[in-house]
Protein backbone atom coordinates (compact mmCIF):
# COMPACT_ATOMS: atom_id res chain seq x y z
CA UNK A 1 0.00 0.00 0.00
CA UNK A 2 1.20 3.50 -0.75
CA UNK A 3 1.12 4.87 2.79
CA UNK A 4 -1.29 7.73 2.45
CA UNK A 5 -1.30 9.55 5.72
CA UNK A 6 -4.97 10.49 5.92
CA UNK A 7 -6.07 6.85 6.07
CA UNK A 8 -3.30 5.83 8.42
CA UNK A 9 -3.77 8.83 10.65
CA UNK A 10 -4.94 7.55 14.05
CA UNK A 11 -8.51 8.44 14.79
CA UNK A 12 -8.65 9.13 18.52
CA UNK A 13 -12.44 8.93 19.07
CA UNK A 14 -12.58 5.69 17.11
CA UNK A 15 -9.77 4.23 19.20
CA UNK A 16 -11.60 5.10 22.39
CA UNK A 17 -14.79 3.61 20.97
CA UNK A 18 -12.98 0.38 20.08
CA UNK A 19 -11.50 0.11 23.56
CA UNK A 20 -14.92 0.71 25.13
CA UNK A 21 -16.44 -1.86 22.80
CA UNK A 22 -14.01 -4.52 23.96
CA UNK A 23 -14.62 -3.59 27.60
CA UNK A 24 -18.39 -3.93 27.18
CA UNK A 25 -17.88 -7.19 25.28
CA UNK A 26 -15.84 -8.78 28.04
CA UNK A 27 -16.87 -7.19 31.34
CA UNK A 28 -20.32 -8.78 31.81
CA UNK A 29 -18.76 -12.20 31.38
CA UNK A 30 -15.98 -11.36 33.83
CA UNK A 31 -18.48 -10.79 36.63
CA UNK A 32 -19.01 -14.56 36.78
CA UNK A 33 -15.45 -15.35 37.94
CA UNK A 34 -15.42 -12.21 40.11
CA UNK A 35 -18.42 -13.29 42.18
CA UNK A 36 -17.37 -16.94 42.19
CA UNK A 37 -14.57 -15.94 44.60
CA UNK A 38 -16.91 -13.91 46.81
CA UNK A 39 -17.83 -15.31 50.24
CA UNK A 40 -21.47 -14.16 50.15
CA UNK A 41 -24.05 -16.42 48.55
CA UNK A 42 -25.73 -13.28 47.20
CA UNK A 43 -24.43 -11.94 43.94
CA UNK A 44 -24.16 -8.28 44.84
CA UNK A 45 -21.82 -5.46 45.73
CA UNK A 46 -20.04 -4.74 47.97
CA UNK A 47 -17.89 -7.87 47.82
CA UNK A 48 -17.62 -9.55 51.20
CA UNK A 49 -14.39 -11.49 51.01
CA UNK A 50 -12.22 -13.84 48.99
CA UNK A 51 -12.77 -17.59 49.09
CA UNK A 52 -12.14 -20.81 47.19
CA UNK A 53 -15.03 -22.41 49.09
CA UNK A 54 -17.39 -22.68 46.09
CA UNK A 55 -14.77 -24.36 43.97
CA UNK A 56 -13.97 -26.85 46.71
CA UNK A 57 -17.66 -27.56 47.17
CA UNK A 58 -17.95 -28.19 43.46
CA UNK A 59 -15.31 -30.92 43.60
CA UNK A 60 -17.39 -32.95 46.04
CA UNK A 61 -20.46 -33.06 43.84
CA UNK A 62 -21.10 -36.31 42.12
CA UNK A 63 -23.62 -34.92 39.52
CA UNK A 64 -21.12 -32.28 38.36
CA UNK A 65 -18.54 -34.95 37.60
CA UNK A 66 -21.12 -37.10 35.86
CA UNK A 67 -22.27 -34.16 33.74
CA UNK A 68 -18.65 -33.28 32.97
CA UNK A 69 -17.97 -36.81 31.75
CA UNK A 70 -21.14 -36.72 29.62
CA UNK A 71 -20.11 -33.42 28.06
CA UNK A 72 -16.58 -34.68 27.41
CA UNK A 73 -17.85 -37.82 25.72
CA UNK A 74 -20.31 -35.93 23.55
CA UNK A 75 -17.74 -33.21 22.81
CA UNK A 76 -14.93 -35.55 21.78
CA UNK A 77 -17.21 -37.70 19.60
CA UNK A 78 -18.79 -34.64 18.00
CA UNK A 79 -15.48 -32.98 17.23
CA UNK A 80 -14.02 -36.17 15.72
CA UNK A 81 -17.06 -36.84 13.52
CA UNK A 82 -17.64 -33.28 12.38
CA UNK A 83 -13.95 -32.62 11.71
CA UNK A 84 -13.60 -35.96 9.89
CA UNK A 85 -16.57 -35.27 7.64
CA UNK A 86 -15.54 -31.63 7.41
CA UNK A 87 -12.13 -32.42 5.91
CA UNK A 88 -13.71 -34.22 2.97
CA UNK A 89 -16.46 -31.64 2.56
CA UNK A 90 -13.99 -28.74 2.64
CA UNK A 91 -11.83 -30.50 0.04
CA UNK A 92 -14.84 -31.17 -2.18
CA UNK A 93 -16.00 -27.57 -1.90
CA UNK A 94 -12.63 -26.00 -2.66
CA UNK A 95 -11.16 -28.48 -5.14
CA UNK A 96 -14.00 -29.69 -7.34
CA UNK A 97 -16.34 -28.07 -9.77
CA UNK A 98 -19.73 -29.33 -8.65
CA UNK A 99 -23.07 -28.51 -10.20
CA UNK A 100 -25.28 -26.71 -7.70
CA UNK A 101 -22.40 -26.10 -5.31
CA UNK A 102 -23.67 -22.70 -4.14
CA UNK A 103 -27.07 -23.93 -2.91
CA UNK A 104 -25.48 -27.08 -1.45
CA UNK A 105 -22.99 -25.09 0.60
CA UNK A 106 -25.81 -22.81 1.67
CA UNK A 107 -27.77 -25.83 2.81
CA UNK A 108 -24.83 -27.23 4.78
CA UNK A 109 -24.27 -23.86 6.47
CA UNK A 110 -27.95 -23.50 7.49
CA UNK A 111 -27.41 -24.51 11.15
CA UNK A 112 -25.23 -21.42 11.60
CA UNK A 113 -28.21 -19.17 10.98
CA UNK A 114 -31.53 -20.94 11.49
CA UNK A 115 -32.75 -20.64 15.11
CA UNK A 116 -31.53 -23.64 17.09
CA UNK A 117 -35.01 -24.29 18.44
CA UNK A 118 -36.27 -25.21 14.93
CA UNK A 119 -33.65 -27.91 14.37
CA UNK A 120 -33.96 -28.97 17.99
CA UNK A 121 -37.69 -29.67 17.85
CA UNK A 122 -37.51 -31.08 14.30
CA UNK A 123 -34.86 -33.61 15.32
CA UNK A 124 -36.78 -34.39 18.51
CA UNK A 125 -39.86 -35.23 16.45
CA UNK A 126 -37.89 -37.43 14.04
CA UNK A 127 -36.13 -39.27 16.84
CA UNK A 128 -39.28 -39.87 18.84
CA UNK A 129 -41.23 -40.99 15.75
CA UNK A 130 -38.49 -43.51 15.05
CA UNK A 131 -38.87 -44.76 18.61
CA UNK A 132 -35.26 -44.02 19.54
CA UNK A 133 -34.91 -43.16 23.25
CA UNK A 134 -33.28 -39.82 24.04
CA UNK A 135 -29.71 -40.25 25.23
CA UNK A 136 -26.24 -38.84 24.85
CA UNK A 137 -26.20 -40.37 21.37
CA UNK A 138 -29.13 -38.24 20.22
CA UNK A 139 -27.42 -35.17 21.72
CA UNK A 140 -24.29 -36.08 19.74
CA UNK A 141 -26.30 -36.23 16.49
CA UNK A 142 -27.67 -32.77 17.19
CA UNK A 143 -24.21 -31.46 18.00
CA UNK A 144 -22.67 -32.88 14.83
CA UNK A 145 -25.26 -30.96 12.83
CA UNK A 146 -24.48 -27.77 14.72
CA UNK A 147 -20.70 -28.27 14.51
CA UNK A 148 -20.26 -29.43 10.89
CA UNK A 149 -20.65 -25.93 9.41
CA UNK A 150 -18.06 -24.61 11.86
CA UNK A 151 -15.65 -27.42 10.97
CA UNK A 152 -16.07 -26.85 7.23
CA UNK A 153 -15.80 -23.07 7.52
CA UNK A 154 -12.61 -23.47 9.55
CA UNK A 155 -10.94 -25.78 7.04
CA UNK A 156 -12.00 -24.17 3.74
CA UNK A 157 -9.41 -21.35 4.04
CA UNK A 158 -6.75 -24.01 4.65
CA UNK A 159 -7.56 -25.78 1.41
CA UNK A 160 -7.78 -22.47 -0.43
CA UNK A 161 -4.42 -21.48 1.01
CA UNK A 162 -2.33 -24.16 -0.64
CA UNK A 163 -1.57 -24.78 -4.26
CA UNK A 164 -3.47 -27.74 -5.77
CA UNK A 165 -0.55 -28.34 -8.13
CA UNK A 166 1.38 -29.84 -5.20
CA UNK A 167 -1.27 -32.53 -5.00
CA UNK A 168 -1.14 -32.97 -8.76
CA UNK A 169 2.64 -33.28 -8.65
CA UNK A 170 2.30 -36.05 -6.09
CA UNK A 171 -0.18 -37.84 -8.32
CA UNK A 172 2.10 -37.41 -11.33
CA UNK A 173 4.96 -38.90 -9.36
CA UNK A 174 2.92 -42.03 -8.88
CA UNK A 175 1.22 -41.68 -5.51
CA UNK A 176 -2.37 -42.85 -5.40
CA UNK A 177 -5.13 -40.65 -4.03
CA UNK A 178 -4.97 -42.22 -0.59
CA UNK A 179 -1.24 -41.64 -0.07
CA UNK A 180 -1.41 -38.22 -1.70
CA UNK A 181 -3.97 -37.34 0.93
CA UNK A 182 -1.86 -38.62 3.84
CA UNK A 183 1.50 -37.33 2.63
CA UNK A 184 0.53 -34.01 1.04
CA UNK A 185 -2.96 -32.82 1.85
CA UNK A 186 -3.13 -33.90 5.48
CA UNK A 187 0.14 -32.23 6.60
CA UNK A 188 -0.75 -29.06 4.68
CA UNK A 189 -4.19 -28.70 6.23
CA UNK A 190 -3.18 -30.11 9.62
CA UNK A 191 -3.39 -26.77 11.47
CA UNK A 192 -6.93 -26.39 10.12
CA UNK A 193 -7.83 -29.87 11.34
CA UNK A 194 -6.43 -29.15 14.78
CA UNK A 195 -8.25 -25.83 14.93
CA UNK A 196 -11.48 -27.51 13.82
CA UNK A 197 -11.13 -30.21 16.49
CA UNK A 198 -10.66 -27.59 19.21
CA UNK A 199 -13.43 -25.28 17.98
CA UNK A 200 -16.04 -27.97 17.41
CA UNK A 201 -15.24 -29.52 20.77
CA UNK A 202 -15.81 -26.16 22.44
CA UNK A 203 -19.02 -25.50 20.55
CA UNK A 204 -20.36 -28.92 21.51
CA UNK A 205 -19.13 -28.61 25.10
CA UNK A 206 -20.96 -25.28 25.48
CA UNK A 207 -24.01 -26.09 23.35
CA UNK A 208 -27.33 -25.86 25.12
CA UNK A 209 -30.34 -25.79 22.80
CA UNK A 210 -29.86 -29.17 21.08
CA UNK A 211 -28.95 -30.71 24.44
CA UNK A 212 -32.10 -29.17 25.92
CA UNK A 213 -34.38 -30.93 23.45
CA UNK A 214 -32.42 -34.10 22.78
CA UNK A 215 -30.92 -35.26 26.07
CA UNK A 216 -32.46 -38.03 28.08
CA UNK A 217 -31.69 -38.67 31.73
CA UNK A 218 -27.95 -37.93 31.45
CA UNK A 219 -27.41 -34.17 31.47
CA UNK A 220 -24.52 -32.41 29.77
CA UNK A 221 -22.78 -29.70 31.75
CA UNK A 222 -24.85 -26.79 30.36
CA UNK A 223 -28.02 -28.80 31.06
CA UNK A 224 -26.84 -29.35 34.62
CA UNK A 225 -26.24 -25.62 35.03
CA UNK A 226 -29.70 -24.89 33.64
CA UNK A 227 -31.30 -27.28 36.11
CA UNK A 228 -29.52 -25.60 39.04
CA UNK A 229 -30.29 -22.00 38.03
CA UNK A 230 -33.61 -21.97 39.83
CA UNK A 231 -32.05 -22.71 43.23
CA UNK A 232 -30.69 -19.43 44.62
CA UNK A 233 -28.52 -21.22 47.15
CA UNK A 234 -26.69 -23.03 44.36
CA UNK A 235 -25.79 -19.75 42.71
CA UNK A 236 -22.20 -19.42 43.95
CA UNK A 237 -21.19 -22.93 42.96
CA UNK A 238 -22.82 -22.44 39.55
CA UNK A 239 -20.77 -19.28 39.22
CA UNK A 240 -17.66 -21.29 40.02
CA UNK A 241 -18.57 -23.97 37.49
CA UNK A 242 -19.41 -21.34 34.86
CA UNK A 243 -16.06 -19.65 35.46
CA UNK A 244 -14.15 -22.88 34.93
CA UNK A 245 -16.07 -23.59 31.72
CA UNK A 246 -15.48 -20.04 30.47
CA UNK A 247 -11.74 -20.16 31.13
CA UNK A 248 -11.37 -23.56 29.45
CA UNK A 249 -13.52 -22.49 26.46
CA UNK A 250 -11.63 -19.23 25.99
CA UNK A 251 -8.32 -21.04 26.14
CA UNK A 252 -9.38 -23.70 23.63
CA UNK A 253 -10.91 -21.27 21.14
CA UNK A 254 -7.93 -18.95 21.43
CA UNK A 255 -5.56 -21.85 20.82
CA UNK A 256 -7.64 -23.03 17.86
CA UNK A 257 -7.73 -19.59 16.25
CA UNK A 258 -4.04 -19.10 16.94
CA UNK A 259 -3.04 -22.38 15.29
CA UNK A 260 -5.12 -21.48 12.26
CA UNK A 261 -4.21 -17.78 12.14
CA UNK A 262 -2.11 -17.80 8.95
CA UNK A 263 -4.90 -19.54 7.01
CA UNK A 264 -7.31 -16.79 7.96
CA UNK A 265 -4.72 -14.13 7.17
CA UNK A 266 -4.12 -15.48 3.67
CA UNK A 267 -7.83 -15.87 3.24
CA UNK A 268 -8.68 -12.28 4.06
CA UNK A 269 -5.88 -11.11 1.79
CA UNK A 270 -7.11 -13.11 -1.16
CA UNK A 271 -10.61 -11.73 -0.83
CA UNK B 1 -10.50 -41.33 10.59
CA UNK B 2 -12.57 -43.43 8.28
CA UNK B 3 -11.25 -45.66 5.53
CA UNK B 4 -8.79 -47.43 7.84
CA UNK B 5 -9.99 -50.71 6.36
CA UNK B 6 -8.71 -50.08 2.85
CA UNK B 7 -5.85 -52.56 2.45
CA UNK B 8 -2.90 -50.58 1.24
CA UNK B 9 -0.12 -52.92 0.05
CA UNK B 10 -2.11 -55.44 -1.94
CA UNK B 11 -4.25 -52.89 -3.67
CA UNK B 12 -3.50 -54.30 -7.12
CA UNK B 13 -5.11 -57.55 -6.09
CA UNK B 14 -8.36 -55.73 -5.64
CA UNK B 15 -8.25 -53.97 -8.94
CA UNK B 16 -10.07 -56.50 -11.11
CA UNK B 17 -13.11 -56.37 -8.84
CA UNK B 18 -13.23 -52.68 -8.24
CA UNK B 19 -11.75 -51.61 -11.55
CA UNK B 20 -14.86 -50.19 -13.12
CA UNK B 21 -15.86 -48.33 -9.98
CA UNK B 22 -12.33 -46.98 -9.61
CA UNK B 23 -12.22 -45.73 -13.21
CA UNK B 24 -15.54 -44.06 -12.75
CA UNK B 25 -14.27 -42.40 -9.60
CA UNK B 26 -11.11 -41.17 -11.25
CA UNK B 27 -12.72 -40.10 -14.48
CA UNK B 28 -15.47 -37.92 -13.26
CA UNK B 29 -14.43 -34.98 -11.16
CA UNK B 30 -18.04 -34.36 -10.21
CA UNK B 31 -18.54 -37.88 -8.91
CA UNK B 32 -15.38 -37.64 -6.83
CA UNK B 33 -16.42 -34.29 -5.47
CA UNK B 34 -19.82 -35.57 -4.49
CA UNK B 35 -18.28 -38.71 -3.01
CA UNK B 36 -16.21 -36.51 -0.71
CA UNK B 37 -19.22 -34.40 0.15
CA UNK B 38 -21.53 -37.37 0.65
CA UNK B 39 -20.99 -38.03 4.38
CA UNK B 40 -21.78 -34.40 5.13
CA UNK B 41 -24.75 -34.32 2.79
CA UNK B 42 -26.04 -37.56 4.28
CA UNK B 43 -25.93 -36.31 7.85
CA UNK B 44 -27.41 -32.95 6.86
CA UNK B 45 -30.23 -34.73 5.02
CA UNK B 46 -30.95 -37.03 7.94
CA UNK B 47 -30.48 -34.26 10.48
CA UNK B 48 -32.18 -31.33 8.76
CA UNK B 49 -34.15 -32.17 5.63
CA UNK B 50 -36.05 -35.20 6.93
CA UNK B 51 -36.77 -33.68 10.36
CA UNK B 52 -38.05 -30.46 8.74
CA UNK B 53 -40.23 -32.58 6.47
CA UNK B 54 -41.73 -34.37 9.46
CA UNK B 55 -42.09 -31.03 11.25
CA UNK B 56 -44.17 -29.76 8.34
CA UNK B 57 -46.27 -32.93 8.35
CA UNK B 58 -46.79 -32.79 12.09
CA UNK B 59 -47.98 -29.19 11.91
CA UNK B 60 -51.11 -30.60 10.21
CA UNK B 61 -51.71 -33.27 12.88
CA UNK B 62 -53.61 -33.04 16.15
CA UNK B 63 -52.60 -34.01 19.65
CA UNK B 64 -54.79 -36.70 21.21
CA UNK B 65 -53.77 -37.40 24.79
CA UNK B 66 -50.23 -38.68 24.54
CA UNK B 67 -50.56 -39.70 20.89
CA UNK B 68 -51.27 -37.98 17.62
CA UNK B 69 -54.16 -38.03 15.21
CA UNK B 70 -52.34 -38.06 11.89
CA UNK B 71 -55.29 -36.96 9.79
CA UNK B 72 -54.24 -33.87 7.91
CA UNK B 73 -56.03 -30.76 9.10
CA UNK B 74 -55.29 -27.05 9.12
CA UNK B 75 -56.89 -26.70 12.54
CA UNK B 76 -53.60 -25.71 14.20
CA UNK B 77 -53.06 -22.92 11.72
CA UNK B 78 -56.64 -21.74 12.22
CA UNK B 79 -56.09 -21.74 15.96
CA UNK B 80 -52.80 -19.87 15.63
CA UNK B 81 -54.56 -17.19 13.60
CA UNK B 82 -57.54 -16.95 15.93
CA UNK B 83 -55.80 -16.78 19.28
CA UNK B 84 -54.45 -13.24 19.60
CA UNK B 85 -51.70 -14.31 22.02
CA UNK B 86 -49.84 -16.24 19.30
CA UNK B 87 -49.82 -13.36 16.85
CA UNK B 88 -48.89 -10.92 19.59
CA UNK B 89 -45.94 -13.05 20.71
CA UNK B 90 -44.76 -13.48 17.13
CA UNK B 91 -44.96 -9.76 16.43
CA UNK B 92 -43.18 -9.00 19.68
CA UNK B 93 -40.39 -11.50 18.84
CA UNK B 94 -39.89 -9.99 15.42
CA UNK B 95 -39.93 -6.50 16.92
CA UNK B 96 -37.42 -7.34 19.66
CA UNK B 97 -35.10 -9.15 17.25
CA UNK B 98 -35.37 -6.22 14.88
CA UNK B 99 -34.38 -3.84 17.67
CA UNK B 100 -31.49 -6.07 18.72
CA UNK B 101 -30.37 -6.31 15.08
CA UNK B 102 -30.40 -2.56 14.52
CA UNK B 103 -28.60 -1.91 17.80
CA UNK B 104 -25.95 -4.55 17.11
CA UNK B 105 -25.26 -3.44 13.57
CA UNK B 106 -25.03 0.26 14.43
CA UNK B 107 -22.81 -0.36 17.45
CA UNK B 108 -20.61 -2.90 15.69
CA UNK B 109 -20.05 -0.97 12.45
CA UNK B 110 -17.51 1.47 13.91
CA UNK B 111 -15.63 -1.47 15.42
CA UNK B 112 -15.51 -3.30 12.09
CA UNK B 113 -14.43 -0.04 10.44
CA UNK B 114 -11.74 0.47 13.04
CA UNK B 115 -10.23 -2.98 12.54
CA UNK B 116 -10.47 -2.76 8.74
CA UNK B 117 -8.94 0.71 8.33
CA UNK B 118 -7.00 1.58 11.45
CA UNK B 119 -5.37 -1.65 12.51
CA UNK B 120 -2.35 -2.45 10.41
CA UNK B 121 -0.44 -4.94 12.49
CA UNK B 122 -1.95 -7.92 14.33
CA UNK B 123 -5.28 -7.61 12.54
CA UNK B 124 -5.90 -11.30 13.18
CA UNK B 125 -5.32 -10.76 16.88
CA UNK B 126 -8.12 -8.19 16.93
CA UNK B 127 -10.50 -10.42 15.02
CA UNK B 128 -9.80 -13.28 17.42
CA UNK B 129 -10.28 -10.97 20.39
CA UNK B 130 -13.65 -9.75 19.10
CA UNK B 131 -14.97 -13.17 18.15
CA UNK B 132 -13.64 -15.05 21.17
CA UNK B 133 -16.69 -14.54 23.42
CA UNK B 134 -18.96 -15.63 20.59
CA UNK B 135 -17.54 -19.14 20.67
CA UNK B 136 -18.14 -19.61 24.38
CA UNK B 137 -21.31 -20.80 25.97
CA UNK B 138 -24.38 -18.80 24.99
CA UNK B 139 -26.10 -19.95 28.15
CA UNK B 140 -23.28 -18.59 30.31
CA UNK B 141 -23.21 -15.26 28.52
CA UNK B 142 -26.94 -14.85 29.09
CA UNK B 143 -26.45 -15.97 32.68
CA UNK B 144 -23.77 -13.27 33.04
CA UNK B 145 -26.31 -10.63 32.04
CA UNK B 146 -28.71 -11.96 34.65
CA UNK B 147 -25.96 -11.39 37.19
CA UNK B 148 -25.35 -7.88 35.85
CA UNK B 149 -28.98 -6.75 35.51
CA UNK B 150 -30.50 -8.71 38.40
CA UNK B 151 -32.70 -7.23 41.13
CA UNK B 152 -29.72 -7.44 43.45
CA UNK B 153 -27.31 -7.67 40.56
CA UNK B 154 -24.15 -5.81 39.70
CA UNK B 155 -25.71 -2.57 38.50
CA UNK B 156 -28.35 -2.27 41.19
CA UNK B 157 -26.12 -3.22 44.09
CA UNK B 158 -23.28 -1.04 42.83
CA UNK B 159 -25.58 1.97 42.46
CA UNK B 160 -27.02 1.33 45.92
CA UNK B 161 -23.58 0.87 47.49
CA UNK B 162 -22.58 4.18 45.96
CA UNK B 163 -25.71 5.74 47.40
CA UNK B 164 -27.04 6.84 44.03
CA UNK B 165 -30.35 5.01 44.39
CA UNK B 166 -32.30 3.84 47.45
CA UNK B 167 -34.16 0.88 45.97
CA UNK B 168 -33.14 -1.46 43.14
CA UNK B 169 -34.21 -0.39 39.66
CA UNK B 170 -36.82 -2.95 38.78
CA UNK B 171 -36.97 -2.33 35.07
CA UNK B 172 -33.47 -3.68 34.51
CA UNK B 173 -34.33 -7.36 34.72
CA UNK B 174 -37.42 -9.08 33.30
CA UNK B 175 -38.10 -6.58 30.58
CA UNK B 176 -37.89 -6.36 26.83
CA UNK B 177 -34.93 -4.03 27.02
CA UNK B 178 -33.01 -6.59 29.09
CA UNK B 179 -33.61 -9.16 26.34
CA UNK B 180 -32.65 -6.74 23.57
CA UNK B 181 -29.42 -5.71 25.36
CA UNK B 182 -28.45 -9.32 25.94
CA UNK B 183 -29.19 -10.38 22.37
CA UNK B 184 -27.23 -7.45 20.97
CA UNK B 185 -24.27 -8.27 23.19
CA UNK B 186 -24.37 -11.98 22.44
CA UNK B 187 -24.43 -11.56 18.64
CA UNK B 188 -22.00 -8.66 18.25
CA UNK B 189 -19.21 -10.85 16.88
CA UNK B 190 -21.53 -12.30 14.27
CA UNK B 191 -22.29 -8.78 13.07
CA UNK B 192 -18.70 -7.60 12.96
CA UNK B 193 -17.30 -10.35 10.75
CA UNK B 194 -19.30 -9.77 7.54
CA UNK B 195 -19.02 -5.99 7.88
CA UNK B 196 -15.28 -6.28 8.44
CA UNK B 197 -14.88 -8.45 5.34
CA UNK B 198 -16.83 -5.92 3.22
CA UNK B 199 -14.85 -2.97 4.54
CA UNK B 200 -11.55 -4.77 4.16
CA UNK B 201 -12.28 -5.45 0.48
CA UNK B 202 -12.76 -1.78 -0.38
CA UNK B 203 -10.09 -0.61 -2.78
CA UNK B 204 -8.18 2.08 -0.90
CA UNK B 205 -7.38 3.90 -4.14
CA UNK B 206 -11.06 4.83 -4.42
CA UNK B 207 -10.72 6.72 -1.15
CA UNK B 208 -7.60 8.45 -2.44
CA UNK B 209 -9.42 9.38 -5.63
CA UNK B 210 -12.31 10.84 -3.64
CA UNK B 211 -9.90 12.88 -1.56
CA UNK B 212 -8.00 14.10 -4.62
CA UNK B 213 -11.29 15.19 -6.14
CA UNK B 214 -12.04 17.27 -3.09
CA UNK B 215 -14.23 15.15 -0.82
CA UNK B 216 -13.85 15.64 2.90
CA UNK B 217 -13.84 12.73 5.35
CA UNK B 218 -17.61 12.72 5.83
CA UNK B 219 -18.46 12.92 2.13
CA UNK B 220 -15.84 10.27 1.44
CA UNK B 221 -17.40 7.96 3.98
CA UNK B 222 -20.96 8.52 2.77
CA UNK B 223 -20.14 8.27 -0.92
CA UNK B 224 -17.52 5.50 -0.98
CA UNK B 225 -17.13 3.53 2.23
CA UNK B 226 -20.72 3.18 3.34
CA UNK B 227 -22.23 2.15 -0.04
CA UNK B 228 -19.42 -0.32 -0.67
CA UNK B 229 -19.80 -1.89 2.76
CA UNK B 230 -23.57 -2.27 2.44
CA UNK B 231 -23.42 -5.95 1.42
CA UNK B 232 -21.65 -6.66 4.72
CA UNK B 233 -24.22 -4.63 6.63
CA UNK B 234 -27.06 -6.50 4.93
CA UNK B 235 -25.63 -9.91 5.73
CA UNK B 236 -24.91 -8.81 9.29
CA UNK B 237 -28.58 -7.79 9.67
CA UNK B 238 -29.77 -11.17 8.43
CA UNK B 239 -27.20 -13.11 10.45
CA UNK B 240 -28.49 -11.55 13.64
CA UNK B 241 -32.17 -11.17 12.91
CA UNK B 242 -32.79 -14.75 11.79
CA UNK B 243 -31.31 -16.67 14.73
CA UNK B 244 -32.41 -14.24 17.46
CA UNK B 245 -36.09 -14.40 16.49
CA UNK B 246 -36.30 -18.00 17.68
CA UNK B 247 -34.29 -17.54 20.85
CA UNK B 248 -35.88 -18.73 24.06
CA UNK B 249 -32.97 -18.87 26.52
CA UNK B 250 -32.59 -15.12 26.84
CA UNK B 251 -36.31 -14.40 27.25
CA UNK B 252 -36.62 -17.24 29.78
CA UNK B 253 -33.77 -16.00 31.93
CA UNK B 254 -34.17 -12.25 31.47
CA UNK B 255 -37.49 -11.50 29.82
CA UNK B 256 -40.10 -12.14 32.46
CA UNK B 257 -43.73 -12.10 31.34
CA UNK B 258 -43.30 -8.93 29.27
CA UNK B 259 -40.23 -10.19 27.48
CA UNK B 260 -41.47 -13.65 26.46
CA UNK B 261 -40.93 -14.52 22.82
CA UNK B 262 -42.35 -17.01 20.35
CA UNK B 263 -39.48 -19.39 21.15
CA UNK B 264 -40.78 -19.74 24.70
CA UNK B 265 -44.20 -20.67 23.39
CA UNK B 266 -42.78 -23.27 21.00
CA UNK B 267 -40.62 -24.76 23.73
CA UNK B 268 -43.65 -24.99 26.07
CA UNK B 269 -45.62 -26.94 23.45
CA UNK B 270 -42.90 -29.57 23.53
CA UNK B 271 -42.66 -29.45 27.31
CA UNK B 272 -45.32 -28.54 29.83
CA UNK B 273 -48.22 -27.98 27.41
CA UNK B 274 -47.41 -31.19 25.51
CA UNK B 275 -49.03 -30.25 22.24
CA UNK B 276 -46.34 -31.17 19.72
CA UNK B 277 -48.40 -30.52 16.58
CA UNK B 278 -49.15 -26.99 17.79
CA UNK B 279 -45.44 -26.52 18.49
CA UNK B 280 -44.68 -27.73 14.97
CA UNK B 281 -47.25 -25.32 13.53
CA UNK B 282 -45.77 -22.40 15.47
CA UNK B 283 -42.26 -23.38 14.27
CA UNK B 284 -43.43 -23.38 10.66
CA UNK B 285 -45.15 -20.03 11.12
CA UNK B 286 -41.93 -18.69 12.65
CA UNK B 287 -39.82 -19.97 9.73
CA UNK B 288 -42.25 -18.50 7.19
CA UNK B 289 -42.36 -15.10 8.92
CA UNK B 290 -38.57 -14.95 9.18
CA UNK B 291 -38.31 -15.96 5.53
CA UNK B 292 -40.83 -13.37 4.36
CA UNK B 293 -39.23 -10.56 6.35
CA UNK B 294 -35.68 -11.52 5.28
CA UNK B 295 -36.66 -11.66 1.62
CA UNK B 296 -38.45 -8.32 1.68
CA UNK B 297 -35.53 -6.82 3.57
CA UNK B 298 -33.10 -8.14 0.97
CA UNK B 299 -35.25 -6.81 -1.88
CA UNK B 300 -35.46 -3.42 -0.18
CA UNK B 301 -31.73 -3.35 0.57
CA UNK B 302 -30.87 -4.18 -3.03
CA UNK B 303 -33.19 -1.46 -4.23
CA UNK B 304 -31.47 1.06 -1.95
CA UNK B 305 -28.04 -0.13 -3.04
CA UNK B 306 -28.90 0.32 -6.70
CA UNK B 307 -30.21 3.79 -6.04
CA UNK B 308 -27.15 5.10 -4.24
CA UNK B 309 -24.41 3.43 -6.26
Amino acid sequence: MSGHSYIKRPNRPLQIYAALFLVVLYVPVLFLPLFSFNTSIYVKFPLTGFTFQWYIELMDREPVWAALMNSLRVGVTTSLISTGFGIFAAKAITRYRLPGKGPLVGFIMLPLVVPGIIFGVALLILISRMGIPLSLYTVTIGHVIVCLPFAIATMIPRFEGFDPSIEEASADLGENAWWTFWRITFPMVFPGILASLLLTFTVSFDEFIMAFFLSGTDPTLPMYIWSQLRFPKEFPSILALASIILVVSFAMVFLGQWINRDAQATDSKSE
Amino acid sequence: MRGQDIPMPNQTALLPNTGRFRTLLQRSETTRGFALLSPTLLIMTVGILIPIGILVAMSFWTQVGFGFDTTMTTKNYQLAMDRPIYGALLRRSLWMSGMATIATVILSYPMAYFVAFHIHRNKMMWIVLITLPFWTSYLLRVFAWKVVLGYQGVINSALMALGLIDAPLEFLLYSQSAVVITLAHAWAAFAILPMYVSLEKIDKSLLEAATDLGDGPVARFLRITLPLSLPGVISACLLIFIPTTGDYITPTLLGGPDGAMIGNLIQKQFGAVNNWPMGATLSIILILSIGAISLSFMAFANFVRKRIS
